[in-house]
């Protein structure tokens, strides 16, 4: 696997050897869209089928985190889109440098998403024997690192919610339908992004060979296309897990 | 682009786009405090494909990429909308099931 810019005896250019491959890692990308979104329809059935208690779920994540995840996460895909640019016009140190910069800020994207897991691992919110939707709402303010308003927000938005879904049963039930759904797409994510991640790391010891320029940049390219696909999975992924009903908290 | 098979896109754009995607990141959080009721969702998922498409065209050099690759992007979305589109027309137009749901049906069912 030392592919360097020759080219192979069946394609007439190196630029037709290049689309070539380019549109294979499309279709590859093709596939993932409908596997990532047979995960979104699940998702989007079960929030019609019980609305309250996946709003209530969705408002105990916790804004600001997600909210800069998805500024880390855009601002890496820029880093990646400017590796590209460097390994065009032929600028080896800059595609290195981009490259590491895009590491970098996908490593901060899985490291606050490590603290948000914790976070939920403390209020309850893990799917299982443990979990109890009303454990922030039931502890002092403090507990949740909630303020007093907010506190007292999330007692009102429970008692109305078990109110409407007949128990605390039944709304347990639910959130832990919402919090099964929320850690499984976000770690699917996530796993999209760690292997992007060892992607990345093999890119930035090939360019520090200086393999890539403007006559050889596919392996930038296409792990480009990658890395930009997972960026677009969280795009729809915040708003659908962190914003909807969150102007009922 | 096919005066030379590739079209190199300038930082200028990208920074461009990035400005882009910042600011609807922003203006989602925000619509997200409003209460529009039902738009909320639609406002949402409307800003998040404004989004994609700035990515896809410009980051992913989708706008301009030969017509074939084209059409296998497209081709994703079309098979994504059948599978979105025709599984929720069935789901959201069946009758709640009471032991599903503690509400009672939005529409009685009455018999004779």
């Amino acid at each position: 696997m030392h592919r360097t810019g020759e080219l192979y005896g069946q394609y007439k250019t190196l630029d037709q050897q290049k689309e070539t491959a380019t549109l294979g890692m499309w279709i590859f990308l093709v596939t993932e869209i409908l596997f990532f979104g047979g995960v979104f329809l699940t998702y989007s059935i079960n929030r019609h089928q019980y609305p309250t208690a996946f709003g209530v779920g969705g408002n105990m994540l916790d804004l600001f985190l997600g909210g800069a995840n998805t500024v880390v996460l855009i601002a890496s895909s820029f880093t990646m889109a400017m590796s590209v640019w460097s390994a065009q016009t032929s600028k080896k140190a800059w595609v290195t440098l981009f490259l590491i910069a895009t590491l970098i800020l996908g490593t901060v994207f899985l490291g606050v998403k490590v603290v948000e897991y914790k976070q939920k691992f403390d209020h309850h919110l893990i799917p299982g024997h443990g979990f109890d939707i009303t454990y922030c709402s039931k502890s002092p303010a403090a507990v949740c690192g909630l303020s007093e308003k907010e506190h007292a927000d999330e007692v009102k938005e429970v008692k109305d919610a078990i109110e409407t879904e007949g128990g605390v049963t039944a709304l347990n039930a639910h959130a832990q339908l919402y919090f099964s759904l929320y850690f499984g797409m976000t770690g699917l994510h996530a796993l999209h992004m760690i292997v992007g991640a060892g992607l990345l790391l093999w890119l930035i010891l090939e360019s520090r060979k200086g393999r890539f320029d403007a006559n050889y940049n596919t392996p930038v390219e296409n792990i480009g296309l990658y890395w930009h696909f997972v960026d677009i999975v969280w795009i729809f992924l915040f708003p659908l897990l962190y914003l909807i009903n969150r102007h009922l908290a | 682009m096919s005066e030379n098979g590739h079209h190199i896109v300038s930082p200028k754009i990208y920074a461009a786009i990035l400005a882009a995607l910042l600011l609807g990141t922003w203006l989602t959080v925000q619509a997200a405090k409003i209460d529009l009721g039902r738009w909320n969702i639609v406002l949402a998922l409307l800003i998040a494909t404004i989004k994609m498409s700035l990515v896809i065209l410009f980051f992913m050099h989708g706008k301009y990429s030969p017509k074939r690759t084209q059409i296998v992007i497209v081709s994703g979305f079309f098979w994504l909308a059948i599978m979105l589109g025709l599984t929720l027309t069935d789901y959201t137009t069946r009758h709640p099931e009471p032991s599903r749901s503690a509400n009672p049906p939005a529409i009685a069912i009455h018999r004779a």
